[in-house]
């Protein structure tokens, strides 16, 4: 925590957790898709779903989806704004396992077809965590520019990825490994303290064994 | 490294013989790694922020329940009446306190301080301040220092999140760093702004979180009024001369402690106290009609 989380963030509420997080769940969902969507089923869990109504947690996770931030005055207008988007919007009720209080499980469609799944919480105070993306764990803040690949679990993809951030001289500051079952589908989430060129993401796309690369900038593209 | 008692930031400023707020400013400048302009500026853009959002008061908007919104265009009115009890900054106090609240209730831009639901106390006090004693803006930001500094140990030692520690933490906590603020910016030095401090937290102490249909409307609304007030009242008490019975760091443990034996039901949940009663049983069941 620092002073501007004590004096601070400017933001739209009423709640930081109902509101302000759900805003960011849906902003980090939109940077990860990397394209404008156009359909969104949003399903709500937990506290979320209790009280989100009151706290328009529906509005913000809309308003976050359409790329807008958490102090956005139109955040309460992201309905309207969405139809205009011509992105549909779908609610219901998350069924998840042991989730947080504060979930939001987000389905959405890009305009390619592209589509990804993925479960955010809102944690406390305004900060989130996006615990899985296609059904594999994640666990990332969104305050950091963070690489998420998809790949077999085989040896030398590790040392794929990291290679390249060397050669960007790009510093990891957090790196996560997971896999559902030996051999199976792995998943590798890499927070770092500096960008990645868009065409090195493009590039591990293309490697035999990862099946999805997916980007979250801090950068507006 | 940031402060986890109040004693560490009132022994910095006592050894280098600088004002309160500068030990918080040097310590965010070391902390994020910025220069003294860019912490200040930012700062100053939280307290611009605060000004926006009083200035986009909204008289005409409803919360989602239904019970919030009009009330700051009452006390408007009020302050313009001749022969009020009380005096002209207190009664803006109280305006602007419920103006800010009732704005984030009703979903307009605010600046949580140090949460959304306690955002009315800190810009209530500052802003009348400066409008009413027409104070420089930069010393109004200093304050704010102050405040965020207060906040910080009380974040660090205790908590400000109201389903950790209730009210107390919430409004509690920025009527104490309110509290501080207004002690600095009549001419307190570090005892004046921390016995300030405690002397409102502790008048905030065992406050529950017992929101009607767990939303941030009743009672957190007015609630932020009676934090300001009591933010101002402390802070003349210090500067009086009075002080805390009771150490300030040992006031924010009491705080700690209370929080922590406060059952669940209070704390955020609407399952006690005010969120029980048939009036807030009945906003839940027009709540669930609607939805």
């Amino acid at each position: 925590m620092n002073l501007f989380d004590i004096v601070g963030p400017v933001m739209v509420g009423p709640s930081s957790s109902h509101t302000a997080g759900a805003v960011k769940i849906g902003y980090v969902s939109r940077k990860l898709m990397a394209q404008p969507i156009v359909k969104a089923q949003i399903l709500l869990y937990g506290s979320f779903l209790a009280t989100g109504k009151g706290h328009g947690t529906q509005l913000a996770i809309v308003a976050g989806l359409l790329g807008m931030k958490t102090d956005d005055p139109k955040i309460p207008e992201s309905f309207r704004l969405a139809k205009e988007a011509g992105m549909e919007v779908i609610f219901g009720e998350a069924k998840l396992k042991e989730a947080h209080p504060n979930s939001a499980q987000l389905i959405l469609t890009g305009r390619d077809g592209r589509e990804l799944e993925i479960v955010g919480e809102s944690i406390g105070g305004s900060r989130i965590n996006i615990a899985s993306i296609d059904g594999l764990s994640a666990n990332f803040s969104g305050d950091y520019p963070t690489l998420i690949v998809h790949n077999l679990d085989q040896p030398g993809h590790v040392a794929e990825v990291t290679s390249m951030l060397s050669h960007k001289s790009i510093n990891i500051a957090t790196m996560q490994l997971y896999r559902a079952g030996r051999g199976g589908h792995a998943v590798m989430v890499i927070e770092c303290d500096q960008e990645i060129p868009q065409e090195s993401v493009k590039w591990l796309a293309h490697l035999e064994g990862v099946e999805k690369v997916t980007y979250y900038s801090l950068e507006e593209r | 490294m940031s402060f986890s008692y109040l004693k560490e930031i009132e022994d910095i400023a006592k050894e280098q013989n600088i004002p309160f707020w500068r030990v918080i400013i040097e310590d965010d400048m070391k902390e994020r790694n910025v220069s003294f302009e860019e912490s200040f500026e930012t700062m100053r853009g939280m307290y611009r922020a605060m000004k926006e959002a009083d200035a986009a008061y909204d008289a005409s908007l409803r919360s989602a329940s239904g019970l919030v919104g009009g009330d700051g265009a009452k006390l408007e009115v009020f302050r313009q009446k001749k022969n009020r009890l009380i005096g002209d900054f207190l009664t803006e106090v109280m305006e602007k306190a419920v103006k800010m609240s009732e704005s984030n209730a009703c979903m307009k831009r605010i600046v949580a301080a140090p949460t959304a639901g306690s955002c009315g106390v800190i810009p209530a006090v500052l802003l009348t301040y400066e409008k009413q004693r027409e104070a420089l803006e930069d010393r109004l930001v200093e304050a704010l220092f102050v405040a965020a500094g207060i906040g910080e140990v009380i974040a660090a030692s205790a908590s400000i999140a109201g389903a950790e520690g209730g009210c107390q933490a919430e409004i509690g906590s920025a009527s104490a760093m309110a509290a501080g603020a207004i002690a600095y910016l009549e001419g307190g030095k570090e005892e004046e702004i921390v016995h300030a401090a405690a002397l409102a937290l502790k008048n905030m102490l065992g406050l529950t979180c017992d929101p009607v249909a767990g939303l941030v409307e009743v009672p957190c609304v007015k609630r932020n009024v009676s934090g300001a007030v009591n933010a101002i009242v402390s802070s003349q008490m210090a500067i009086a001369g009075i002080r805390s019975a009771i150490l300030p760091d040992e006031v924010i443990d009491s705080m700690r402690r209370i929080g922590k034996l406060l059952p669940t039901c209070l704390r955020e949940t609407g399952q006690e106290g005010l969120a029980i009663t048939p009036t807030a049983m009945e906003v839940v069941r027009r709540l669930k009609e609607d939805a």
